[in-house]
């Protein structure tokens, strides 16, 4: 190893250092772009030091050279273009598809690497289970993006005979691994893994509904992050090694918390098959339901003193973050005390409700997680509770039902509580929410965005005194 | 089993704790922030992309270097793009609105 080589392996060693360290200073919020900040600086040295390598090995053609630099500068171009543009609320299929990018170059260079025949047997098993892993990640990463987008179907896609295709495609897989930690520079195998993966990703996400997705997202995060440790050990690059397994831990601890939020086994979402997601089923209502109207949510909320709001998926899905911070704005002109309570699968990906109110320009101490929600809900005048359905129904604390078990935010221990939602319509778990029967609760009956404006327009009117 | 393997699965298994203990401080709050910041950082494929192009010499060898270049690239850019996008947004409140909330 000439000086050049060892002073880029230095380089190398330091931006993963860089990584972990840009990981750890987004424990809060005060810190956390400075740490992505200095992720990407790292990111842009390591980039660095491995052309000056490359460049002093001189092994580069002409060809080469043009191929690296329109590659990079079309990805780049695209990726920075897609940063730029996406909407918040469409970040969780960007964040799909660019964990599809990461696993398809895993298994693209694992492919390079193993067909260019010097690799040797050492290469060989961590470069089948990166072309696998790889694969599962890049088709599996589409389709979920494509779900979240609304181009396939977000309901879940089950067929007579799926299981079957999806075990068939998984035994492939492994097949193929061990085929080729026989024969590494043989296509054969090679084409076997990559085929058996790339379906397997796409029979395992199909099934899944809509709702599953911040699990579904998490877990591919995480397959991206070992495909691309696995590349590390086919390419004997510590860096890449440790990047990726930096990611695969963060997903693997998104995945549990995810899955835990929603109260069902990360195996029982993979097999897929429940849960519909966003359509909600009309159904008669489960008792005597009392109906309001934004005059009466107003009045309430105006003469509270604490208001804690609960908002769920059906907010974003009438895009109606900006009425509520509008309204917000109004009520803590009037003295009123506004917290926002989020419960961990509000959005499509694990955070997504806190971004969108952040992006509303919510600030992020008035955002509570759920323990802390649940301490300060007793003390609520008014629980506001818009677009969510399960995460508030009290039915979860009792044995014997679907929701029994899942963490929910008590909101029936506020004074009063206000739900905003379209029609009885029942949840995810298509049951009756026992919180709208509650003598407590007001229903409003209308599109989250236009009961905000209404409320909103509502609260102006009062000439009242400001507390 | 030989030692280069050995090392290579040792620093894995050591990144992983790394991984869990400072993952597990991230407040739910940066959990989007914190995906699309990993997500970038798995964009270090890049440089093994830029590795396996450096050592291309066929038409084949060119055309999988482009994608894989072309894909880490788009990742590592777009990432840290829409992170840091994401965590500009998220502020603290200001001084008028503390002095509110505290009475």
């Amino acid at each position: 190893m000439n000086v050049i080589e060892e002073a880029a392996r230095y380089a190398l060693l330091g931006a993963a250092v860089c990584f972990a360290v840009g990981l750890h200073l987004m424990k809060s919020p005060a810190t956390a772009r400075r740490g992505n900040l200095l992720s990407a600086w790292a990111m842009a040295g390591a980039v660095a030091a491995t052309l000056t390598v490359i460049v002093a090995r001189g092994t580069v053609t002409g060809t080469g050279w043009i191929v690296l630099a329109t590659g990079a500068a079309l990805g780049a171009f695209t990726g920075l273009r897609l940063a730029r543009r996406v909407r918040m609320t469409a970040v969780p299929q960007l964040v799909s598809l660019f964990n599809a990018v990461g696993g398809g170059a895993a298994v693209l260079l694992a492919i390079g690497h193993l067909l260019d025949g010097d690799a040797g047997v050492r290469a060989a098993l961590p470069g089948g289970l990166d072309i696998v892993i790889g694969a599962v990640t890049f088709s599996g990463s589409l389709i979920a993006s494509g779900k979240l987008q609304g181009i396939v179907p977000s309901r879940p896609l089950v067929f007579k005979g799926a299981r079957a295709v999806t075990l068939l495609c998984a035994g492939s897989a492994v097949a193929g691994v061990l085929w080729l930690s026989a024969a590494p520079a043989d296509p054969a195998p090679l084409l076997l893994a990559l085929g058996a993966g790339l379906a397997f990703g796409v029979a395992v996400v199909l099934p899944i509904g809509g709702a599953d997705m911040p699990v579904v997202i998490s877990l591919l995060n995480a397959c991206t992050g070992i495909a691309v440790a696995m590349a590390g050990f086919v390419l004997d690059e510590q860096t890449l090694v440790i990047a990726g397994a930096l990611v695969g831990a963060s997903g693997a601890i998104l995945t549990k918390l995810m899955a835990d939020a929603m109260n069902r086994s990360i195996m029982s979402i993979i097999l897929g098959g429940f849960g519909t997601g966003d359509e909600p089923v009309l159904a008669g209502p489960a008792g005597p339901v009392r109906s309001v109207t934004a005059e009466d949510v107003a009045i309430q909320l105006a003469y509270a003193s604490r208001v804690i709001v609960v908002p769920g998926y059906g907010l974003a899905a009438a895009r109606g973050q900006q009425e509520l911070a509008q309204l917000t704005r109004l009520l803590e002109e009037r003295g009123v005390a506004v917290d926002f309570a989020i419960h961990p699968v509000a959005g499509r990906m694990p955070g997504h409700m806190n971004v969108l109110l952040a992006e509303v320009d919510v600030p992020y101490p008035r955002m509570k997680e759920l323990e802390e929600a649940n301490a300060v809900l007793q003390q609520a005048d008014v629980a506001l509770v818009v677009g969510a359905n399960d995460v508030t129904n009290p039915a979860a604390r009792r044995p014997g039902n679907a929701l029994s078990g899942m963490p929910i935010l008590d909101v029936d221990a506020a004074r009063q509580i206000v739900v905003v939602k379209r029609s009885m319509g029942h949840g995810y778990a298509g049951m009756d929410n026992e919180l709208f029967a509650d003598p407590k609760t007001g229903m409003l009956f209308a599109d989250a965005r236009t009961a905000l404006a209404a409320i909103a327009a509502a609260v102006r009117t009062f000439s009242g005194p400001k507390r | 089993m030989n030692t280069p393997m050995l090392t290579a699965v040792t620093v894995f298994a050591l990144a992983l704790l790394i991984g869990f203990a400072v993952i597990s401080k991230v407040p739910a709050t940066l959990h989007t922030p914190l995906m699309s910041a990993t997500n970038a950082v798995h964009g270090i494929v890049l440089i093994g992309a830029m590795l396996v192009a450096s050592s291309a010499d066929d038409a084949l060898g060119y055309a999988i270097a482009f994608a894989a270049v072309a894909f880490g690239a788009a990742n590592v850019v777009g990432g840290y793009a829409v992170s840091d996008r994401m965590l500009h947004m998220f502020r603290a409140p200001t001084r008028g609105e503390e002095e509110e909330a505290k009475r």
